[in-house]
């Protein structure tokens, strides 16, 4: 349940922590770090106390993680200093700041899967008897630290036969036994069910009263405000507040995150978007890439053809994309949406809550139960090329393991899934493909010394762009995007953003996976919000608001797992959300 | 160390939350598979042997057994090696050639002294181990192709040594050196005794432990601190002293340094590492599995020596060939079948 | 937790980029060297008989690289071309009986199945490239000696013996068959649907995958591939040694084929195919052989020489940074 601002955990002194007198148990002050030229952290500030669980939050890109790499001693930073007990500290290594007292719990869990599990807690420090392993004592001390966890295993049996859940126990238990005074855990609930998430916190309040100190990073805001006592957010690379946990309201909490001023109204746009579905408008040379692609064009029509289907729900054949009731084994919960051709679905929610699954559960590259539909035909056996053929096409949310062929050229990247297509009797056509190249190169502005570049040596703006290229090469009737913006600079950005107008109004069905709330606002004509696998809320047309979104974002007004229509204003303590002036809704 | 040590390359990356990545617990019938695939080198020898003593009981006899230990016993040792390469998820295919030149070496040092014909191959081919495995890491070169390289040397230092194969040094008669590689049950107690110390390494020291970390997940053990380069150094230094170990003692079975042996041995002992269950991609070894996979194909051999000799060699290879396809495809769709 | 945002890039520096010239070039800088010195040594060595020797001893290798360096490119290794040269010259006594075109096309259909065998365990069952295709090199060797019996068989049809041993233009035959195979295949590599996806899926079989690619299938193929260019191999040296041999013929032809297609630069990790680089490095190491045998320098300097080669070709073509 979400805690009221004005509610304390009488448990929990007011100031948890040393009095300010003494040294802070971990200090970042005013860190710098880039890399290549792209700003990581620009002036960073963290204080930890001694005996105190601190919440660190940002969204993705905010610094948070390097940040951490660089408390733990992964990276070394620009300038600033990084103290530990008010001693300033380089880490040159990981095992130096572990050495050090700086213990880490990452969140993809970093045990040896197929070693027992008694091994994995005691890697490295084996109990020996006589110089060899006693693996009687290890089991058994196993099991003891485990059950102090609520954790019941066979601890001979190897790590990969845990949930998830234990398994993030058992990389916690191996951790905390370093006697650490500064734990760092980086999203350490992700895949914990409750029960697990109460011993963790019994675990991080004995911590505390040793003296130890908690950094928590985690996108669970339940959670936060249950455990943690003080909090810093980040957002761009610094810090943009430090303060009590019980003193931020949650709403305030994320609009930090996310940057916008709740108080302030905010009518100038952001993205390039653009403003509403009807000033989309078409790219001009629409027509002759139906000539570069005539086979393509036959299938399901383009250009006038689908102007015709654009904007409408329920053209011949149903909407553009029909998913109903994607379930899978761990994290979706039965997720339904339908995208109709023309328009751009946004489909939201914090880290974890399922939206790159969902994405991936409907091109095939994550089994799922549950239909997809593609204009109103189903995908009876899903995999990546059923979903090409069927017309559906993703940007993975990580270019760099999912997207790009780093070896090969611009060239064929973009080509790379439409080469059948440009082939006569397997034999690639060199003009159609140059010409095909040339026209997304200049279409996109795609920035490359040539088409014959390796598009490793391409910034991220244009990698993006030549992975758009190779979508749209392939002329779809869904396009599935995944962060599309992330990492990429502002340029590039607001052209990408451009380019996802002119889709739509092409009459391409877009969902538009984001974390920026600006994207989803400003680009997007409906917003489905996912929470823990499951949709949490549906906001169409006028719903799309930043506090509305907010709101839902931050799992208020909804139990998990089932939809939630928004009342504006209805809750206590949240009056200075309303929307400030109702003309300025009724423009927008 | 040098600058291109593992731990001191790229920056670790934090983990990345694969798509994919299974969250839950195993289910019973994913325990009942990860059983079959523990268990299944053991049963699989039990019942063949089964098979082949129910097949000709009047035949089988104690008489057959030692055969098939002695012949053998020492070429098993290198499977013992290979076990622990595979384990860090590399490779060695040297050990073959190693193994000739420790059979070489043997009886070149035993022409001068019994003591040199143990310390010679030894030392010699755990040098060859160790700078491949210094290749392996730290100049950071794929196992593969050093062990490749180190296979094709090791064979050209043979030849140096042999002018090229026309000197075959003889184990003078009377040294007691010999005495190690006659009969049964001293080749046998010795391989036994070293695959014993092999298992306590494995199962019982923290230097196993890092092996199969640096396999299972290379990134936790450098991010614990584990000394992985000199964990890989040491491992292609160990398989490659006991190869020259075995071809030693093999040599010393045989009275003489035979140079052209021990081609596609490396070969046969991958074969028996991989059927005793240990993972080719590292991660998972076991010393237990590789016993009953050099005593499956030792068997087979054997049996195949028995009732098809007419075919000569040739079925040898054939059957070994189609066994281990078979369980290799059997491995693959288990695991498969698993992670569904 | 970001994935793609930040990679800490590394500028290429002057020592990355002379690898990376070393890596695509050096095979030819070094055949062009050794052709040189090796003239200058003996002036016999330009000769137009010794060439033909030379090129009568790479031609099948050449076969058998090119198939290699396919499969390598998708991160994959074939053990079994050996093993497949063994199985087709068995054939060839079999069924010469049907004429030599039949027997001929026989063999090659063997060498197809066996490919076919090792791609589908690979790519359907996910069995390790290694392993799979060790199992083929052990059983296939067997099954040959089996069919053939242990002896070597004399051949004598002339159409075979014509392949094996006679010239047209002074070239031989051979060579001109590899040379034909070289031109396809490096054809095939660049400029056809199935070579492009065989790079792009060795580069980042992931991005293939999702791409829509149909990689098991590329994946088989590429066997088959190299399995009918093994016994074509085998036919070669068949019609050579006018004997069917399978106990010995082939012998460690896959570690030739792997030098070769290592030296000539293309990567263990798939991604590239270097076609002229591997008939370069397979010409590269017959002649530095031929010319350490002329000099009667003993044959172990030459395999030591070679280990070293090999080293060296692998150190230079090492992956660098972050890649």
């Amino acid at each position: 349940m979400p805690t009221r601002p004005d509610e304390t955990d009488p448990s929990v002194p007011p100031e948890a922590g040393a009095p300010t007198g003494a040294p802070a148990a971990l200090e970042a002050r005013e860190v710098v770090k880039s890399f290549g030229g792209v700003h990581a952290l620009r002036g960073a500030d963290l204080l930890v106390r001694p005996g105190e669980v601190h919440a660190l939050m940002g969204e993705n890109g905010a610094g948070k993680s390097t940040l951490i790499k660089l408390l733990t001693g992964v990276y070394r930073p620009d300038d600033g200093v990084i103290a530990l007990h008010g001693t300033e500290r380089a880490f040159r290594t990981p095992l130096e700041a572990q050495a050090a007292g700086i213990s880490t719990i990452y969140q993809e869990v970093n045990l040896v899967p197929m070693m027992s599990v008694a091994r994995n807690l005691f890697l490295g420090r084996e109990p020996r008897r006589r110089g060899l392993v006693d693996v009687r004592a290890m089991n058994r001390m196993s099991g003891e630290i485990l059950e102090r966890y609520g954790v019941r295993v066979d601890v001979t049996a190897p790590v990969h036969t845990l949930g998830l859940g234990a398994r993030q126990m058992v990389a916690l238990a191996r951790a905390v036994r370093l006697d650490a005074k500064v734990v760092i855990m980086d999203e350490p609930t992700s895949s914990l069910e409750p029960r697990e998430v109460q011993t963790l916190f019994g675990v991080i309040r004995t911590l505390r009263e040793q003296g130890a100190s908690v950094v928590f990073v985690s996108h669970r805001l339940d959670e936060l405000y249950e455990i943690c006592d003080r909090v810093t957010v980040l957002r761009d690379g610094r810090t943009v507040h430090t303060g009590a946990m019980a003193e931020l309201p949650r709403t305030e909490l994320v609009a930090l995150m996310l940057g916008r001023a709740l108080l302030a109204a905010h009518d100038g746009r952001v993205t390039a978007f653009a403003p509403d579905k009807a000033q989309r408008q078409a790219a001009p040379d629409d027509e002759a890439l139906g000539e570069l692609l005539p086979a393509a064009r036959r299938k399901w029509g383009r250009g006038k053809d689908r102007d015709r289907q654009a904007g409408g729900p329920g053209g011949p054949g149903g909407p553009a994309l029909s998913i109903s009731g994607l379930t899978d084994r761990h994290r979706l919960r039965g997720v339904s949406l339908d995208v109709e051709p023309g328009e751009v679905v946004g489909l939201g929610g914090l880290l974890g809550a399922g939206r790159s699954e969902t994405a991936q559960a409907v091109i095939g590259a994550r089994p799922a139960t549950g239909a997809v539909k593609v204009g109103g035909k189903e995908i009876r056996r899903r995999s990546p090329q059923a979903a090409v053929r069927a017309g559906i096409a993703m940007l993975a949310e990580d270019r760099k393991a999912d997207g790009v062929i780093p070896g090969l050229s611009v060239r064929e990247n973009i080509v790379l899934a439409a080469l059948p297509r440009l082939s006569r009797a397997g034999i690639v056509s060199t003009a159609r493909q140059d010409r095909i190249v040339e026209f997304f190169m200049t279409r996109l502005r795609i920035k490359a010394s040539s088409p014959a570049q390796l598009v490793q040596d391409l910034s991220g703006g244009n990698q993006q762009k030549v992975l758009l290229a190779r979508w749209m090469c392939l002329n779809p009737r869904v396009l599935l995007l995944d962060e599309p913006t992330r990492g990429i600079d502002v340029g590039a950005k607001a052209e990408v953003q451009t380019i996802i107008d002119q889709l739509a109004a092409e009459g391409i069905g877009v969902l538009l996976i984001s974390s920026e709330l600006d994207e989803l606002i400003e680009g997007s004509d409906r917003v489905v919000v996912l929470h823990t696998g499951s949709v949490a809320a549906r906001l169409d047309g006028d719903e799309v608001t930043a506090p509305n979104l907010m709101r839902a974002l931050a799992g208020e007004g909804s139990d998990s797992g089932a939809e939630a229509g928004l009342e504006a204003g209805s809750e206590a303590g949240l009056e200075f959300l309303e929307p400030p002036q109702t003309a300025e809704e009724g423009a927008s | 160390m040098s600058v291109r040590t593992p731990e001191t390359m790229a920056p670790v990356p934090a983990p990345q939350p694969r798509s994919g990545s299974e969250g839950r617990a195993e289910t019973q019938r994913e325990r009942w598979i990860r059983r079959a695939e523990r268990r299944g080198p053991l049963v699989v020898l039990v019942a063949v042997c089964a098979v082949a003593t129910i097949a000709s009981p009047s035949d089988a006899s104690w008489s057959d057994v030692s055969t098939i230990l002695g012949n053998n016993a020492f070429v098993w040792l290198l499977a013992l090696g290979m076990t622990f390469v595979i384990t860090t998820g590399g490779i060695d295919l040297s050990v073959g050639s190693l193994y000739a030149l420790g059979g070489v070496l043997a009886a070149r040092g035993a022409t001068s002294s019994p003591w040199l014909a143990i310390v010679l191959p030894l030392v010699v081919c755990a040098a060859w181990g160790a700078v491949q495995g210094l290749l392996v890491a730290y100049g950071g070169m794929a196992p593969f192709i050093v062990t490749l390289a180190g296979l094709l040397g090791a064979r050209g230092l043979l030849q140096a040594l042999t002018n090229q194969g026309s000197t075959t040094y003889l184990v003078p008669a009377g040294s007691w050196f010999r005495h190690l590689g006659e009969g049964t049950w001293v080749p046998v107690g010795i391989v036994a005794v070293l695959f014993a110390i092999g298992w306590v390494l494995m199962e019982r020291t923290g230097y196993g432990a890092t092996l199969t970390a640096i396999g299972g997940n290379q990134d936790s053990a450098v991010l614990l601190g584990l000394p992985v380069a000199r964990a890989k150094v040491l491992v292609y230094l160990l398989s490659g002293t006991l190869a020259g170990a075995a071809g030693a003692l093999g040599g010393a079975r045989l009275g003489s340094g035979v140079t052209t042996i021990g081609v596609g041995y490396e070969l046969t002992a991958i074969a028996a590492v991989v059927i005793g269950g240990t993972l080719l991609t590292g991660g998972y070894g076991t010393i237990g599995g590789t016993v009953c996979g050099v005593l499956l194909l030792a068997v087979i051999h054997h049996l195949i020596d028995r009732y098809l000799s007419q075919y000569g060699s040739a079925m040898t290879d054939a059957v070994n060939g189609a066994f281990l396809a078979v369980v290799v495809l059997a491995q693959a769709l288990l695991e498969r079948s698993r992670r569904r | 937790m970001t994935a793609a945002v930040l990679e800490p890039v590394d500028g290429a520096g002057t020592r990355d980029r002379v690898l990376d010239l070393a890596q695509r070039y050096g095979v030819y800088a070094a055949l062009v060297v050794l052709i040189a010195v090796a003239t200058a040594m003996n002036s016999d060595f330009m000769s137009v008989s010794n060439w033909r020797v030379q090129l009568f001893q790479v031609a099948p290798t050449v076969l058998v690289a090119l198939g290699m360096a396919l499969v390598i490119g998708t991160e994959g290794v074939d053990l079994s071309v050996g093993a497949t040269i063994a199985l087709a010259a068995s054939i060839i006594p079999l069924y010469i009986g049907y004429g030599p075109a039949p027997a001929i096309v026989l063999a090659l259909l063997l060498g197809a199945a066996a490919g076919l065998v090792g791609g589908a365990m690979v790519a359907f069952a996910g069995v390790q490239p290694i392993v799979a295709t060790l199992s083929l090199m052990i059983g296939l060797r067997g099954l040959a000696e089996l069919m053939n019996g242990a002896a070597a068989k004399p051949v004598e049809d002339p159409s075979i013996l014509d392949l094996g041993e006679h010239g047209i233009a002074g070239v031989p035959v051979m060579a001109w068959i590899a040379l034909a195979a070289t031109g396809a295949v490096a054809y095939t590599v660049r400029r056809t649907t199935f070579g492009r996806q065989l790079v792009a899926i060795g580069d980042n079989k992931r991005a293939s995958l999702l791409a829509g690619l149909p990689v098991r299938r590329v994946l088989v193929t590429v066997y088959v591939l190299s399995g009918i260019l093994a016994a074509l191999a085998g036919v070669l040296i068949v019609g050579h040694g006018a004997e069917a041999d399978p106990a010995n013929q082939g012998l460690n032809m896959e570690l030739s084929a792997i030098t070769a297609v290592v030296v000539g630069g293309t990567p263990l990790s798939g991604g590239r195919v270097r076609v002229l680089g591997t008939v370069a490095g397979a010409m590269f190491m017959q002649l530095a052989s031929a010319v350490l045998i002329q000099h009667n320098v003993p044959t172990s300097t030459t395999q030591i020489v070679e280990a070293v080669l090999i080293c060296l070709a692998v150190y230079v073509s090492r992956e660098r940074g972050t890649r």
